[in-house]
């Protein structure tokens, strides 16, 4: 169906065709095997162009291949195309492919699925790539972790010295809730309502977030307003000379029973 | 045009320059008198042909329409034109973007323009709600209008992120809070958030794939707090990324709106 077809849409385009002499005689030879290297040998060596023409009139419906073979005849010995005709015969899907579908390793289909697979590809890792650019190898931010200086330096109650920097109070307790001792605990500064930054009001002994007025007490635990859970707490231990040492990237939620961590709470 | 007499300066000049090659080669039509130069005005301009040739009675009528469409669009030309203005003059850095807005105010011959955008701003988010309100009363909605109904979300949304990045832009206190709230819901994302559901699942092993420097938020942030990265991001997207989006999508709405039959009629 489409073999009948195809050849009748190409013909207004025939006369490109028609220059190669080789191009439109083997078509005509199809039915003869072996014939149609030899014939357009002839051709190719006989009268050019104007021989070449009138046979591209009566095209015939092109049954299998043979455009092929046609076409290597004009640099390949006869012998040579023929042998080629037959080989490339079975690769070529007779069924589906087009007389001027000429490409010896995949039918025109198969490089256009190549083509838009590659392309696909190219545009997937394109994007993939894009995405990737929009998140940078360096931070211009402060370290997770920080050394807080020595225990002694600090006295009872809450410390603000690290809040602007690093976002963490430090407070020392006589009395710790959970641990029951006296030590030191590092309260993030982050609320747990919607990550405004609290303020820490020393007479009424309390941090109050400015932007919908939760509460926290100093272990952290929150009273009043939206928050809906205790500040969080980072682990807090004693360097190898002796300093405190904060690291942000670990925490502890006292409603998930994590306060109790032996690093949540540092004994001192 | 050969009776002088008759003809004063004004349509001597007019006629003389509607024959020179340069008018003639702008357009190619005769002068808007009849239905059919009318018509041609509409086809042969590519921004009028957005709009449909023909509208229905009640597609003029301020009480069917509200012309809340038109006025969003008018507001988008305001902030389009006070924005550019704005931003010969704002520099999107911790060190100077405070000071660049209160320079806009105090510093800046017709200082108000910054309070246009501003305004213009928060009236374009308002008409543009009530367009949506208008679009949905009237059933307008319907078939065969879906798709540009979806396209409206779109530019509704988009409208709202261009709202939201803005805010930022001044970087006083209101501004960074606001957006640190706004953006910890990004935290939530489905999947791509660090907090939202099913991002625990996207691990390797005990690696979690999904963290708060890798996640959605991040990416809006450009950094895990709302600092310079953040500054930055939301100036690009509030002055290029976004308005380029919403203003493509607005000429696939405008064009829509005629290819679907025009405004619609009443029930």
């Amino acid at each position: 169906m489409a073999d009948d077809k195809k050849p009748e849409t190409i013909e207004p385009g025939a006369p490109p065709t028609g220059t190669n002499p080789a191009a439109t005689p083997p078509q005509k030879m199809v039915p003869g095997g072996d014939a149609p290297a030899t014939a357009a040998a002839a051709a190719a060596t006989g009268a050019k162009p104007p021989a070449a023409r009138p046979p591209a009139a009566p095209r015939p419906p092109a049954a299998p291949i043979p455009d092929l073979a046609g076409r290597t005849t004009t640099v390949a010995s006869a012998g040579g195309s023929a042998a080629r005709a037959t080989t490339s015969a079975p690769a070529a899907k007779p069924a589906t492919r087009d007389p001027d579908d000429l490409s010896p390793l995949l039918t025109r289909r198969a490089w256009l699925g190549l083509a838009w697979g590659a392309f696909s590809a190219a545009s997937a890792a394109a994007l993939a790539a894009t995405g990737r650019f929009m998140f940078p190898n360096v931070l211009n931010e402060p370290p997770q972790q920080f050394k807080a200086g020595l225990p002694t330096e600090y006295g009872m109650g809450v410390d603000e010295r690290w809040k602007e920097k690093f976002g963490v109070w430090i407070v020392r307790t006589p009395d710790d809730i959970v641990a029951h001792a006296s030590g030191f605990y590092a309260l993030l500064v982050t609320c747990t309502h919607l990550g405004c930054t609290p303020n820490y009001l020393l007479a009424e002994a309390k941090f109050k977030c400015p932007c919908h007025g939760s509460g926290f007490r100093l272990t952290g635990i929150n009273f009043e307003g939206p928050a809906p859970r205790p500040l969080e707490r980072a682990r807090v231990v004693l360097a190898d000379d002796g300093q405190l040492l904060i690291d942000k990237s670990r925490k502890f939620q006292y409603e998930l029973g994590q306060w109790t961590d032996p690093e949540a709470f540092l004994k001192a | 045009m050969a009776d002088t007499k008759k003809e004063g300066a004004g349509t001597r000049f007019w006629n003389w320059l509607t024959e020179t090659q340069i008018w003639k080669s702008i357009f190619r039509h005769d002068r808007p008198n009849t239905d059919r130069t009318r018509v041609l005005v509409m086809l042969s301009n590519v921004f009028l042909h957005l709009h449909p040739v023909r509208l229905r009675k009640s597609g003029v009528k301020l009480r069917y329409t509200w012309c809340m469409g038109g006025l969003s669009f008018f507001l988008f030309l305001v902030l389009t034109l006070t924005g550019l203005l704005l931003m010969f003059y704002y520099r999107p850095t911790l060190e100077y973007a405070y000071t660049d807005i209160v320079g806009l105010r105090e510093h800046v011959p017709l200082g108000i323009m910054r309070e246009m955008h501003r305004w213009g701003a928060h009236a374009m988010v308002i008409t543009v709600w009530l367009h949506m309100f208008r679009v949905f009363m009237t059933g307008s909605y319907k078939p065969p209008r879906e798709f540009n109904w979806s396209i409206g979300v779109i530019m509704l949304v988009l409208t709202l992120l261009l709202s939201f990045t803005g805010y930022l832009l001044p970087w006083d206190q209101l501004a960074i809070w606001a957006i640190t709230v706004g953006s910890n819901m990004a935290r939530a994302t489905p999947f791509l958030g660090h907090e939202g559901p099913g991002s625990a699942l996207l691990r390797l092993g005990d690696v979690p794939l999904i963290h708060a420097y890798d996640d959605a938020r991040f990416a809006l942030l450009g950094g895990s707090f709302v600092g310079e990265g953040a500054l930055l991001r939301f100036y690009v997207l509030h002055c290029v990324g976004l308005p380029l989006g919403i203003a493509v999508l607005m000429a696939v709405h405008f064009w829509r709106v005629r290819k679907d039959g025009g405004i619609s009629g009443p029930l």
